[in-house]
């Protein structure tokens, strides 16, 4: 009966949203993500924790819970879980999630309860007692969270504050990473050792997306702001308020820092001001260019952004702004976008994907014209940019990844089952291993072969050594003799004597003998001189005696000669040994036979 | 205690034992006086325990041994090696060993010399024995000591049957289960390789396998050591496995480093970047493979944007990305076909260039440079990546990127959209890489006219904002010009703004950006005769008022002047001897014409000046020769004596202030400083009275002579009919005869003597230095108080300086006489250029208060140093006597003084 590691998504298996994964492994139960669904209003935006128990608290069912980032399809559920549901075990986050995920989730519940008058959902004191369960974790800082459990956080770009997870139970271990960015320069990297875990459950996303390198996409972003701020033009960015924001803050920043450019940069105030306040803070957790201007000053210490107003959207000359939401449908990206869309001078940069309806999406498949509310129209005459910035990894980021760790087993969640296929297939092609792609609700299990770790008893060891030489050659295994003894759930390995002691056993000892028929025409005694004379010539090195009582010891071989009372030509040698004088045995009995025949 | 012990030792062990040495001497007095050596063995027999033993070694460590003894002591110490059991002892033996091998004076094959040749051959066995029973020791420490003395002591020559060889026992710890030794089993063996030794081809599949190692150090070191093995046998054949097939060695370890480009560890792609660089030979199917790229977003293969970029150009069409989704994925693709993970040197420097950190970045781009000099079609392939590179987000990335587009700017030509990219850097706001830029903008060749409008227009518009770099935008509109000649050409009525039939009003001579494009035109002119018709009158008149005042940015458009030169030179040659008639008359013209040849002609400037300062030494001499001087009184010969170290100066710039003199020409100056220094003793023989100081003046001219006949013996044939021909022959008599007999010849010598000629070398350039920072054109004076320093900003370029490092000075003249000489910090030496140097430093001002503001000079200096000149023969002793004013010892003004305004103020109470 094999040790086995078993996963389960609740939400995220074959599928892309509500990121929650169940893993047991050695008789611990974590959970690994507590995302949302952001396109389902109904009970489905939320995994299905029934599937751990019917009624009652998750406490009694989970070891801990780990958030791997700040997304909300990562944390989304989580005061649900822990305060509706009911769970009072450790959640383990980063520090920057621990700081960022409150400030989101209670946008998201402004917006559920406040905006669209839903009931039954989580409150604000919900969020904070949610938060109070949280334990922060440090970079490859290693927690235990029990005895046997114990977790380790690795960078993982994505978003800040990312982290990819490494699961130790004993010698069975289990990597969870959320979209790991290494490939395309973001403002964050990732990296782990080689840790050889049983299972690395990765995120697939992008699975059959091989990016250009980023380098590209930022030139062409920031040729285009600069071509219209030369014109005189305006420039409009909606972005949401973490993450893409901050990236193209940064970026804009350092590109007026270099190109010595004066047209002000404004981003809106509120979530944004916010989250660049924790950028600030956690600025450690930022890429080399961002840490490495951090000895001069902090990067997010803007220097050419400054926090917007809304009266500065009529001021004249060029300027950028970022505003919030990113697909334009409403609020004060909107508002701006509606004062400038007027002038063909000005430009909308889109740095995201839009969902159909909202305004963005129909500008960016070239409508001119758009119908605002009340009948009116809205000549849209400004030009409209699509770029794409997008944190998660691509296929070669998740290969990337898998040749650093070497897992033994592959796990995707949290794709569309078809890409995942196709990454699936390449994975076993190229590694040989086995990949799994279990669907919300399936199990996925995995057997182990875990090492048993056994004690050796110093004194067995050094007897050991001493035999050998100092140093074992490091190619080739060696055989040692000592009793195993399993006991209380501990494995030892004992010299034999110490094991009889513990044991209190006694030593038997076990002698076989043997007899052997000849013809000899010499006497006993002659015979017996002959044999000894013989082997003496033959076996150097070895002791040999000649017994008074009329018997030959060769190490611990006795030999002994009678003759039958009949025929005295007829000897029978008699041999008797020992079990640990075997091997001597046969070698001494080969020669007295030979000797006999000649 | 044992652990106390221990960590006792490797306190030790990071420390640098201080072995103070002294000279080798000839013979080794082995052991006869009781050295160290031997006191070290009367304590480590002393020593009961090892923890005795370990503190004998340890303050015997701290003592220096004289190099004498090493060999000794190396004995004393293997000896003691067997007797102790201890391994904390031995690892400290292994490691006094290893540092005593290194001991300087003392030969490092001196253990193995000793084991052949001094001592029996039991001896040898023991240095085997002893390294080979250390390597089976169990403390990791031990065996790593063991594998690094094995590299630095291993025998080069084959070994004896009987013993193994060294290679093969090194690589035994390839698979060592420390990483630690495994490190220094490859270190050791590249030692090795370093040492002379050709290291088996066997060890390359070893080395193979350590690429994938866990450690980082392991495997970076494993990179080195493929990379070794591929130098060595690049045309070997090695199989690939799980194929039948075979490839070259070289090719098989370039895919194998190529792949570590991604590895985890950072320092490991660094290695494996830089080592891809130096990777000459391989195959250019493989190095085409390193830029390899196939995007897919669905499943779709994609274009990647340099493919798009140069589709768009192929179609004409200018915007770009305009349009929703013009990215689109276009086939499909089949899934077997794609290889996610990169096996090979598939994309190794895509990934390379891409690398989160910089030093990643910089040591691709380094090597793609140096493998696109060796072949001009990677060169055309990389360059799309290369311009990328512009825009890296570190200032270092960016600026070498620029400097080596420039290196392989030979081998490529810059496509439109290539060239936008490159210069939209040109609004950097680092001068570093503004000037990188206008240097690589210099080299560059582009495809069509619009490129050339396109350059101008973004020069014009660097030019605008930041005005300071007028001068390098002119230089570099001048080789843009000179490049195009046709495609400048069909810009010139639009640059020039002409029409055809009306006249279009004067443009501003003064304006920087007016002449910027006037550069480019007149340039372009040279080599295009049928330009000029396209000019306007006023073009003219500017090219006339353009090529005066910045001749060394304008050419000539017809006149060949290169031949001026010669023509003076054999103008001047028919001068017979000094006192001839009309000859000074001559001579002065002649330095009119090449002075202001020099300033017309910028490539001739160096020899022009050369001519005109060797003639100004003639001329002065030769006036000084004149007869009727040598009737006045003695107090007028003050003027003399100062022609007489005027042209000792002047031949002191002749001989440091140019490069590319041959050995001729330094004779001919030594020789007119002969001259110079004989015109000087005659003149002291007139005013001094007393007979010693003029004895030691006539014996130190004497071996001036002397020592250089020495020097120039093969260049005496050439120096016929001249000053010094005639003094040697004269030599036996003037050694023999009194001082004052001996002045009476050499005055009549030195007036009979001719004008030696002057042969002009093949290329001659003058050092010059030229302060663009202070202007000197402020008048607020800046202001510090007194007793604190005030740093002023310096920015000089400097031409045809060999070793700026040592050899530029600053000097700082303060009005009350004060002269301070600051030696610059070597980083404040930039390279921009051949034969070019940039100084940009600060220095240090202080002073003690001032009533009012005033005004201190700045200039350049050039040292020329002393033993340059003892070398020759010439003691400074010369120089000393006879400081000119403002003038530092040994040093050459060689920029025009600068003046800036200060003002120290007391310090406030």
């Amino acid at each position: 009966n094999m040790p086995e590691i078993n996963v389960t998504p609740l939400g995220a298996g074959q599928d892309v949203g509500r990121s929650c994964i169940l893993v047991s492994i050695g008789g611990k139960n974590i959970m690994l993500d507590c995302g949302m669904h952001m396109g389902y209003n109904d009970d489905r935006r939320f995994p299905d924790f029934s599937y751990i128990t019917q009624n009652g608290r998750l406490t009694d069912f989970l070891d801990c819970v780990i958030i791997s980032h700040f997304h909300l399809d990562h944390c989304g559920a989580l005061p649900y879980m822990s305060e509706m549901v009911g769970y009072d075990g450790p959640i383990y986050m980063t520090h920057p999630t621990k700081a960022i995920c409150p400030i989101l989730l209670e946008d998201f519940r402004k917006i559920t309860v406040d905006k669209k008058g839903e009931t039954n959902f989580f409150t604000s004191q919900m969020i904070k007692d949610c938060m109070k369960k949280v334990v922060p974790l440090n970079l490859h800082q290693t927690v235990q969270v029990d005895d046997e459990l114990e977790i380790k956080a690795y960078y993982a770009g994505h978003v800040l504050g990312a982290a990819m997870v490494h699961i130790k139970v004993g010698s069975e271990s289990v990597v969870y990473t959320v979209s790991v960015n290494k490939y395309a320069k973001s403002h964050i990297s990732a990296w782990i050792d080689k840790c050889r875990p049983d299972i690395l459950i990765s995120e697939s996303t992008y699975a059959t997306t091989i990016r250009d390198s980023k380098r590209c996409r930022e030139r062409d972003f920031l040729k285009k702001v600069h071509e219209t701020i030369e014109r005189g033009g305006k420039v409009l960015i909606p972005v949401f308020a973490l993450g893409r924001a901050q990236e193209l803050c940064i970026l804009l920043e350092t590109f007026w820092e270099r190109m010595n450019l004066k047209a002000p940069i404004y981003f809106s105030t509120g979530l944004t001001e916010k989250a660049n306040h924790y950028y600030k803070l956690f600025i450690t957790w930022t890429n080399q260019k961002i840490r490495k201007t951090f000895v001069q000053r902090n990067m997010f210490e803007f220097k050419h952004i400054k926090a917007f107003d809304r009266s500065y959207a009529d001021n004249p000359g060029p300027m950028v702004v970022f505003a919030t939401p990113g697909m334009l449908h409403a609020g004060q990206s909107l508002q701006i976008f509606k004062k400038w869309a007027g002038n063909e001078k000005n430009m909308v940069i889109m740095p995201g994907y839009c969902v159909q309806g909202t305004i963005g999406h129909k500008i960016l498949n070239g409508q001119r014209k758009l119908e605002m509310e009340g009948r009116a129209t809205l000549d849209v005459k400004l030009q409209v940019e699509y770029m794409s910035f997008s944190a998660h990894a691509d296929a070669k980021g998740i290969m990337q990844l898998i040749r650093m760790a070497e897992p033994r087993n592959m796990l995707l969640v949290h794709g569309e089952a078809v890409k995942m296929e196709f990454l699936k297939g390449k994975i076993e092609q190229e590694f040989s291993i086995d990949c799994y792609m279990p669907a919300n609700g399936e199990t996925a299990t995995v057997t182990t072969n875990p090492s048993v770790p056994v004690d050796i008893s110093l004194n067995l060891l050094k007897r050991e050594m001493a035999l050998g030489g100092p140093l074992p050659d490091p190619k080739k295994p060696r055989t040692m003799h000592g009793t195993l003894i399993m006991k209380e759930n501990s494995l030892k390995l004992v010299s034999s004597e110490q094991a009889l002691k513990e044991l209190g056993l006694n030593e038997h000892q076990l002698r076989f003998t043997c007899r052997v028929q000849l013809q000899d025409p010499h006497s006993d005694p002659d015979t017996l001189h002959r044999i000894y004379t013989h082997l003496k010539s033959v076996l150097k090195g070895y002791t040999i005696q000649h017994l008074p009582d009329g018997t030959v010891m060769v190490e611990s071989i006795v030999i002994k000669v009678s003759s039958s009372a009949e025929d005295t030509n007829a000897k029978v040698l008699l041999l008797s040994w020992s079990y640990q004088g075997g091997e001597y045995f046969f070698t001494a009995l080969c020669i007295v036979k030979r000797l006999m025949y000649q | 205690m044992a652990a106390h012990l221990k960590k006792r030792v490797y306190e030790e062990f990071s420390k640098v034992v201080q072995v103070t040495h002294e000279e080798a001497p000839a013979k080794k007095l082995r052991l006869s006086k009781p050295s160290k050596s031997a006191a070290l063995h009367v304590d480590l027999c002393k020593a009961s325990s090892s923890t005795d033993a370990l503190q004998y070694l340890l303050t015997f460590s701290r003592k220096p041994v004289e190099a004498e003894s090493v060999e000794g002591v190396v004995r004393i110490l293997l000896e003691h090696y067997y007797k102790e059991t201890d391994s904390s002892v031995r690892l400290k033996i292994a490691s006094l060993l290893g540092l005593l091998s290194k001991t300087p004076g003392f030969s490092p094959d001196c253990i193995v010399d000793d084991a052949i040749n001094t001592l029996s051959s039991e001896s040898k066995k023991h240095l085997d024995s002893f390294t080979s029973g250390n390597l089976s020791d169990s403390s990791f420490g031990v065996r790593t000591k063991c594998l690094q003395l094995l590299g630095c002591l291993g025998l080069l020559e084959a070994p004896l049957a009987a013993m193994r060889d060294v290679q093969s026992i090194i690589s035994d710890y390839f698979g060592d289960q420390d990483p630690r030794v495994r490190t220094a089993a490859l270190k050791a063996m590249l030692q090795l390789h370093e040492r002379g030794m050709k290291i088996h081809q066997i060890i390359y599949d070893q080395a193979c396998r350590l690429l994938s190692d866990d450690y980082e150090q392991v495997r970076s070191a494993a990179v080195q050591m493929v990379w070794v093995l591929s130098q060595l046998y690049p045309e070997s054949i090695v199989p690939i496995p799980s194929s039948n097939e075979e490839i070259r060695l070289v090719d098989d370890a370039f895919g194998k480093i190529s792949h570590m480009v991604s590895d985890g560890s950072w320092m490991v792609r660094v290695q494996a970047a830089k080592t891809l660089g130096s990777m000459l030979q391989v195959s250019p199917h493989f190095l085409e493979q390193t830029l390899d790229k196939k995007l897919m977003s669905d499943l779709r293969r994609k274009r990647t944007a340099h493919e798009r970029a140069k589709e768009l150009f192929a179609s004409g069409e200018f915007s770009s990305g305009r349009k929703w989704a013009d990215d689109a994925p276009k086939e499909k693709l089949d899934t077997n076909t794609v290889n996610l993970i990169a096996s090979g040197a598939c994309g190794a420097f895509v990934h390379g260039l891409e690398d989160e950190m910089f030093e990643v970045r910089n040591a691709a781009v380094e090597a793609l440079c140096q493998l696109a000099r060796s072949s001009p079609s990677f060169a055309e392939k990389c360059l799309d990546f290369l311009v990328d590179m512009f825009n890296d987000e570190i200032e270092e990335v960016r600026l070498q990127s620029i400097h080596v587009l420039r290196q392989i700017s030979t081998h490529i030509t810059l496509r439109e959209d290539q060239l936008d990219t490159v210069l939209a850097v040109l609004e950097d706001s680092s001068r570093d890489i503004r000037e990188a830029l206008h240097e690589l903008l210099c080299f560059t060749n582009v495809s069509t006219k619009e490129c050339i409008q396109l350059a101008l227009l973004e020069l014009l518009k660097n030019l605008n904002k930041y005005p300071t770099d007028r001068s390098s935008v002119w230089k570099c509109l001048k080789f843009l010009g000179s490049r195009h000649p046709t495609l400048v050409l069909p810009l010139v009525p639009e640059l020039l703004s002409t029409h055809p039939y009306f006249d279009t009003p004067e443009p501003d001579m003064d304006d920087p950006a007016y002449i910027a494009v006037l550069v480019l035109v007149f340039n372009a002119a040279t080599s295009c005769p049928t330009m000029p018709a396209l000019f306007s009158d006023h073009t003219f008149r500017h090219y006339a008022y353009l090529r005066d005042s910045l001749s060394h940015l304008v050419p000539p458009l017809r006149v060949r002047t290169d031949l001026f030169l010669q023509q003076s030179l054999n103008r001047v040659s028919t001068i017979q001897n000094l006192e001839a008639a009309g000859a000074p008359e001559l001579l002065d013209l002649t330095i009119r014409d090449l002075q202001r040849l020099g300033e017309l002609q910028t490539e001739l400037a160096g020899a022009a000046d050369f001519c005109a300062t060797f003639l100004r030494c003639q001329l002065l001499l030769m006036k000084a020769l004149q007869e009727k001087l040598w009737n006045i009184s003695v107090p007028l010969i003050l003027k003399q004596n100062i022609t007489v170290t005027a042209v000792l100066d002047e031949s002191y710039k002749l001989e440091f202030l140019y490069s590319g003199l041959e050995n001729r020409q330094v004779a001919t100056i030594h020789h007119v400083r002969l001259q110079a220094k004989a015109l000087q003793l005659i003149l002291a023989a007139r005013t001094r009275h007393g007979l010693d100081s003029l004895i030691s003046s006539c014996e130190k001219f004497l071996q001036d002579v002397e020592s250089f006949q020495r020097l120039f013996l093969t260049e005496l044939p050439h120096l016929q009919d001249s000053f010094v021909e005639k003094l040697l022959e004269l030599l036996p008599r003037l050694s023999s005869c009194k001082p004052v007999e001996q002045v009476k010849i050499l005055q009549t010598t030195l007036r009979q003597s001719g004008l030696l000629q002057l042969r002009l070398p093949e290329q001659i350039h003058r050092a010059t230095a030229t302060i663009i920072e202070p202007t000197g054109e402020s008048d607020n004076p800046l202001r510090f108080t007194s007793g604190l320093v005030v740093a002023l900003d310096i920015d000089a370029t400097l031409e045809h300086v060999q070793d700026p490092q040592n050899s530029v000075k600053v000097q700082v003249l303060y009005p009350d006489g004060q002269s301070h000489v600051i030696h610059p910090k070597p980083a404040d030496f930039r390279k921009p250029g051949p034969n070019r140097h940039r100084l940009i430093t600060q220095v240090y001002l202080s002073h003690t208060a001032w009533t009012e503001p005033s005004q201190i000079e700045v200039r350049l200096l050039l040292a020329y140093s002393s033993s340059c000149s003892s070398r020759l023969g010439w003691t400074d002793a010369m120089d000393s006597l006879h400081p000119a004013e403002g003038t530092v010892e040994g040093t050459i003004p060689f920029s025009k003084h600068v003046k800036v305004f200060i003002m120290p103020k007391p310090a406030r109470r």
